[in-house]
């Protein structure tokens, strides 16, 4: 010490401290300056404090290297060395608006996406709940936001009552890309390696794609903190009953000083056959095994950014509900039971499915002061699914679908903040994308090998007055796809393919009674967003906004043809489809107070030619008789309420009820939508006590009305077996249910370590029911009482 | 706390195991291998022949399939015999000769409808003694018209009552084929 000071007194002694350090102070975005900063001489204690104009003079200041600190109530601190060996004059830009640029630092993890669209995040805690589940079950907790599934593990977001390639999943700011058309594919996303996400209502984030029609789901990874030199992470791990399950997830963040910082995040799940209230669900295990890589160099003016994403599920598909023909249908529809109940095993058997999912992004971003930031994004999705059937002789271990879809994308951005009032965005994207369907399967391809190239530019405005804040932004897309399909000669003949679509025909005698046709098609989409939020007040905020999007057909709505075995119907695809088109309508109202929260969001959606399928006839061959699904077009219209209240009741008792309403139409046919969830309203009870550790314990109440509105599906079949014709019944919706959840957990601090326990018992009273958005309804019931157990540690 | 560091470093790694790719060309036609589309049911007695025939070329396209009924006489018994073929390939595969590989997964079943027949399985059985029934016998009584029905099932439940006998209704397991042939008894 002694030393030190003696050192820095020798040092002070050969200086010369007559120079001026003078300068000026003033906003790195759109060069205002700022008043009232400080600027202080580390180790000569000299400081400043700057005038009306950014303005600001030091004398008396000694040569050689000092640091030198700037910092200001609305900014971060900046600190630099500075050499004096003259008078010197500085410009010094300071990040002002701190507030704002957390949001451009961290990307959004603790803010929304949008300010005027109806969007809700889920943050870490509320994910963490769901480590050994799924996303679709992560975000069904939003109002608004359903599943449709196939079993438990095969859970796919319903917003609004639209799925499938209508919703839009943005994974660490890539758009994933992983067949996302069929039902019975669910998206491939670990919930835990997100730290947030972020559920938008409608078309109204046009950055991620334009055709969104239902809705955008933005999932954040986790972030490193900035240019701090700290090393933490945080693991959790799972049992539960139901299916013998068992997660575990770890992951670490390093970050430097400098600006660098690497993260890792890896995922392991495990469960055998899951349970009904009444008996086991033979073949459900799932095995999932998922990790993230994370590196890159950040600091507020440019920065890069490397990520890897692995994840590799085996999903087992209940054994019943695989079937041979329309009998087969209708003796499982007839029968309460599955027909194979075997004892538990953690075994994964034919039925099943496997599907690994790469990404791979770098990413680039420079700022530019008083003008904005530009970013450069390149990414590769490799999503290679194959599903197993149960086949016979040599075939049976022989995949029936092996599908690899690989999509390079890339996207330039750039974002005008030079005035935090007026942001504009303007971006351009693009991709291509080569599906490949191996012929390895030994079964007749349902999806084609085809390249799909993709084009879009958009343009985003937001802008800030008091009271108000209006966002409006404009896409437009262009879409190529280039197929390469074979037909059976009787199908191609059947569709009446021969007088419209002749010239596509590249081979018309391949072997087995086939043709080899090339379709291109081409498309070009509109997109557009409106929106308006009015602060009434502190208390008082109201939403209106307005989406138009428009869908390219997808694959399989242009291609599917032939027999999907594990559904046992023969699904048709449309060349004539074409592009729909929804307006989209909402309007919200938000209520905050210290006791109550309250929201209310309503919409209205008209989709033109909204694409969907529906059982048209029925074709036999000697397998017995098949329905036929046919993918058509009718004009649409979709209508929803949904609410969400919390109320403090005093510091240790709240109550909460979320409750969604939708009413879909098909106005051609002038009948209800096929596939609509119905009612549902959930309450939950929270009792917390902060000084027992952390202590809390809630009961949630969960209604799922039954769907009284339903289009009648239900076809004749003739039984050879019993030389009669029945009716099957595919579409009167299962009665509604009431389910218990509990849960509860504590908090501990050990040192520096978080360790949480929680408990959960979903089920309660072990109700057996069925979901009418289940596609296994026909066959077994849900899932039963389970117990859950969950340890994570923060460290 | 260090150990619990040092362990998800551990986990992280022992995770990260890459995937290869594979390369794609222009598309090979596939012909279905497991199709069935002619399944022949051949009854003899002496020297009195009677095919039934369904024959269904293209598979699960839209063309139905083309079936053969007969004409058998009364208070008769005849021995049949089932074949499966998939007639897309050149030579057509007999996939009679999988289900009798595989026999203790399948199980043929016979019934008749409108008229009176009894069929009893005859041949070899699978290793646990069950029958599959490629090899049977139908006994006709009266006059009459009716249907036969066939039926294949891929994982059946032998055990359940009457399936031995072949009665179908406890079978459960995935239908592999049903067909009815329109049968005329004299």
């Amino acid at each position: 010490m002694i030393f030190i000071l003696l050192l820095s007194f020798s040092t002070v002694e050969s200086q010369n401290c007559e120079y001026t350090f003078s300068g000026l102070v003033e906003d790195f975005h759109d060069k205002s300056p700022i008043i009232g900063a400080t600027v202080f001489i580390k180790n000569q204690n000299k400081y400043a404090v700057t005038n009306s104009e950014g303005k600001f003079s030091i004398p008396n200041v000694c040569s050689g290297n000092s640091t030198i600190e700037v910092s200001h109530v609305a900014c971060e601190p900046q600190t630099f060395e500075l050499n004096v060996s003259s008078n010197i004059f500085k410009i010094i830009d300071l990040e002002h608006h701190e507030e704002e640029l957390k949001e451009i630092h961290i990307k959004g993890a603790t803010g929304l996406k949008t300010k005027t669209a109806q969007e809700t995040l889920l943050k870490t805690k509320t994910l963490e709940k769901f480590s050994g589940g799924s996303l679709g079950d992560a975000i069904k907790s939003i109002s608004g936001v359903s599943s449709i599934n196939t079993g438990n593990n095969i859970v796919k977001p319903v917003i609004n009552g639209l799925n499938g390639s209508r919703v839009l999943i943005s994974f660490n700011n890539v758009r994933l890309h992983d067949q996302e058309w069929g039902v019975e594919h669910a998206p491939n996303i670990d919930v835990n390696a997100a730290q947030s996400i972020s559920v938008i209502k409608g078309a109204n984030a046009l950055q991620y794609g334009g055709d969104a029609i239902g809705g955008v789901v933005i999932i954040n990874p986790t972030k490193s903190s900035i240019e701090k030199d700290t090393l933490y992470g945080k693991s959790i791990i799972s049992q539960q009953t139901n299916g013998r399950l068992f997660s575990v997830m770890t992951s670490l963040n390093k970050s430097y000083q400098s600006g660098w910082y690497v993260n890792g995040q890896a995922s392991f799940k495990r469960a055998g056959d899951f349970e009904a209230a009444n008996y086991n669900l033979t073949n459900t295990g799932i095995n999932q095994k998922a990790f993230t890589i994370n590196t890159g160099y950040r600091k507020f003016e440019k920065g890069f950014e490397a990520f890897y994403s692995y994840l590799s599920n085996e999903i087992g598909i209940l054994s019943a509900s695989h079937f041979g023909n329309v009998s087969d249908l209708v003796t499982a529809i007839e029968s309460d039971k599955p027909s194979i109940i075997r004892d538990f095993s953690y075994d994964i058997n034919n039925p099943k499915q496997d599907v690994t999912h790469q990404l791979l992004k770098t990413n680039f971003y420079k700022r530019f002061k008083g003008f904005g930031m530009l970013s450069l994004q390149y990414d590769y999705q490799v999503n290679h699914r194959l599903e197993f059937d149960r086949r016979i002789g040599d075939n049976a271990n022989l995949q029936a679908v092996d599908l690899k879809l690989k999509t390079h994308s890339f996207k330039t951005d750039l974002k005008l903040d030079s005035n935090l009032d007026r942001i504009y965005k303007v971006g351009i994207h693009g991709f291509y994308e080569n599906n490949f369907s191996d012929p390895i399967t030994k079964v007749r391809r349902l999806i084609p090998d085809y390249d799909r190239f993709n084009f879009g530019v958009y343009s985003i405005a937001n802008f800030k007055f008091d009271t108000f804040m209006f966002s409006g932004g404009l896409r437009y897309d262009v879409e190529h796809i280039n197929a390469k399909k074979f037909y059976q000669q009787s199908r191609w003949y059947n569709l009446n393919y021969q007088d419209d679509f002749s010239d596509i025909i590249i081979d018309p005698d391949v072997s087995g009674s086939q043709l080899l046709t090339n379709p291109k098609f081409t498309y070009h989409n509109i997109s557009a967003s409106l929106g308006l939020t009015y602060n009434v007040n502190r208390q008082n905020t109201f939403t209106v906004n307005y989406g138009l999007a428009n869908r390219a057909p997808n694959p399989s709505e242009l291609f599917s043809d032939g027999l999907h075995h594990s559904a046992a119907r023969i699904e048709l695809g449309d060349l004539r489809i074409k592009t729909e088109t929804s307006n989209r309508f909402s309007a919200s109202y938000k209520f905050n107070n210290e006791k109550l929260n309250l929201g209310v969001e309503t919409f209205y959606n008209h989709i033109k030619d909204f694409i969907y399928i529906e059982p048209s006839g029925q074709e036999t061959t000697n397998r017995g008789a098949f329905p036929v699904w046919s993918y058509k077009q009718v004009n649409a219209q979709l209508f929803g309420i949904d609410t969400d209240i919390q109320y403090e009741i005093n510091n240790n008792f709240s109550v909460s009820n979320k409750s969604s309403l939708l009413k879909g139409r098909d106005l051609s046919g002038n009948r209800p939508l096929l596939d609509i969830p119905p009612f549902k309203t959930t309450t939950s009870l929270v009792f917390k006590k902060e000084n027992w550790n952390h202590f809390f314990a809630s009961i949630e109440s969960e209604f799922n009305a039954r769907q009284n509105e339903y289009p009648n599906n239900n076809f004749n079949v003739f039984l050879p077996t019993l030389n009669e014709s029945v009716l099957v019944d595919i579409s009167t919706p299962p009665p509604a249910y009431h389910l218990l959840n509990f849960s509860s957990g504590f908090e501990f601090k050990l040192s520096k370590v978080h360790l949480n326990v929680n408990v959960f018992v979903d089920n309660v009273l072990n109700e057996s029911y069925r979901n009418y958005l289940n596609r296994l309804r026909f066959f077994a019931d849900d899932l039963g009482r389970n117990f859950k157990i969950q340890l994570k540690i923060n460290y | 706390m260090k150990h619990i560091k040092t362990l998800s470093v551990l986990f992280i790694l022992s995770l990260t195991i890459l995937a290869a790719c594979s390369n794609d060309d222009d598309p090979v036609p596939v012909n279905e291998e497991e199709v069935i589309t002619t399944v022949t049911i051949e009854l003899t007695n002496g020297t009195e022949k009677v095919i039934l025939q369904s024959r269904d070329l293209d598979g699960d396209g839209p063309n139905a399939p083309e079936i053969q009924g007969g004409t058998l006489k009364a208070n008769t018994t005849y021995s049949g015999v089932i074949t499966l073929l998939n007639e897309t390939e050149t030579p057509a595969e007999n996939i009679t000769d999988e289900v009798a590989a595989e026999a203790d997964e399948h199980q043929f079943f016979y019934s008749a409808a409108g008229i009176a027949s009894t069929f009893t399985y005859t041949g070899t059985n699978d290793s646990n003694g069950n029958p599959v029934g490629i090899n049977f016998t139908v006994s006709t009584e009266g006059a009459g018209t009716g249907v036969y029905t066939v039926t294949l099932r891929h994982e059946p439940n032998k055990s359940a009552t009457g399936v031995k006998e072949g009665n179908i209704t406890n079978a459960g397991g995935e239908t592999d084929v049903e067909i009815s042939f329109p049968i005329t008894v004299e």
